[in-house]
């Protein structure tokens, strides 16, 4: 089984007090948890790659545990999140596809029984390259105000035989949300959707 | 006029391991950025106090954010920068108001000390623009192993009326410093230079 080796890590956050409208009585806050990992099989196709899952499960719930820190501490706060990966150009999609296992695994392990679909994305890039993480509530994929999206990236990552892995938390809605739907407040949060 | 926050952005990154070495004890890096509102956007003015006030201001919220980001307190901190990258109807001029009459001894009092110059940079550009902060020893800035840089955007930030501000502050110089110099180990740290 190889190894994580982590080259780095890098931790964003905003906090938003507006966009122009009526500041926020509690500014919104958005980070990103990041690590820059050596990509096990960058340079060569490998049939066997999914046992790398299991691997990457206790950097996921370390940077679970990191972000929620940045954020302020309470994982009570969290009611946005996603993922995404960004992958060095020795390597191919379906190794940024091993990070959606881990990735949502690690975020309910730090936020308990988070009921919604992680959304992510991923894409191959080189170093500096920009990704807009997707973020949805929590618990109800269809809140309108939670529909967000984050964007990260690390100037001199990844290297070709490096993925960048993702994890985003966002303390609320849109700084500004006013477009209808369903509210945080109405929904039933059983089957992750309403 | 007041000073007017519409975002604070905090980065911070954490180099593990470079080239495949391990840097023991790794280097983190922080930078804390504030989005405002820049009150002579559009129009020559010819008195820019409000600026340099604002300057002194974000100076200490800035530099507080930095170390409270990095996890030391401000002794601790090893080298330093600034940076100011002005929306598209701003002048350079702002930029210079902001970080140079007054931030320096706001930054320092949160430091504790800082003997040597601040080193800066700044630009003008759009939001996402990419503004790369120069780093240098806050007490002697001959040091070689700490003269760096760290790059820093806000996919939304500038906008044409904005101002980007940056403080950064670290833990440490390069990863794997072997070009020789002033080391900080020999640095006296009373003239600001050795």
């Amino acid at each position: 089984m190889p190894d994580v080796e982590v080259r780095k890590r890098v931790t964003i956050v905003e906090e938003i007090v507006h966009e122009g409208g009526p500041p926020a009585a509690k500014p919104l806050r958005r980070g990103a948890a990041l690590a820059v990992i050596r990509n096990p099989y960058a340079g060569r196709y490998v049939e066997e790659i999914a046992p790398f899952m299991k691997d990457l499960e206790p950097l996921g719930v370390a940077m679970a545990r990191d972000l929620v820190a940045a954020l302020g501490g309470d994982p009570k706060m969290i009611e946005g999140y996603g993922k995404g990966a960004i992958v060095g150009s020795a390597g191919e999609l379906e190794h940024g596809a091993l990070w959606h296992v881990p990735g949502g695994y690690a975020m309910r392990a730090i936020l308990g029984d988070a009921k919604a679909i992680v959304p992510s994305t991923k894409k191959v890039g080189a170093p500096g390259a920009r990704l807009d993480v997707p973020v949805t509530h929590i618990n109800a994929s269809y809140v309108r105000s939670h529909f967000d999206a984050f964007e990260v990236g690390v100037a001199d990552a990844p290297r070709a035989d490096e993925i960048l892995l993702a994890l985003v938390m966002t303390t609320g809605p849109r700084v500004h949300a006013r477009v209808g739907g369903l509210k945080a407040f109405e929904i039933k949060g059983q089957d992750g959707l309403r | 006029m007041s000073l007017e926050i519409r975002k604070i952005v905090t980065v911070v990154d954490e180099t593990l391991t470079e080239m495949g070495r391990e840097v023991s004890p790794a280097v983190r890096r922080a930078a804390a950025l504030a989005v405002i509102a820049n009150p002579f956007a559009g129009r020559y003015v010819e008195d820019l106090a409000s600026l340099i006030d604002a300057g002194e201001e974000l100076g200490k919220l800035l530099s507080e954010r930095a170390v409270a980001a990095l996890g030391v307190t401000g002794p601790d901190a090893q080298s330093y920068g600034k940076a100011a990258l002005v929306g598209e109807n701003g002048e350079m001029e702002h930029a210079a108001a902001l970080l140079h009459p007054k931030m320096g001894a706001s930054v320092r009092k949160t430091l504790g000390k800082g003997a040597a110059l601040i080193p800066s940079s700044n630009k003008r550009g759009g939001p996402g623009a990419e503004l790369d902060i120069p780093l240098g020893h806050k007490d002697a800035a001959y040091v070689r192993s700490h003269f760096d840089g760290m790059q820093v955007s806000i996919n939304d930030a500038p906008r044409a009326n904005e101002i980007v501000v940056a403080v950064a502050v670290t833990t440490g110089g390069r990863p794997l410093p072997r070009i020789g110099g002033l080391e900080a180990k020999d640095a006296k740290g009373e003239d600001g230079l050795r």
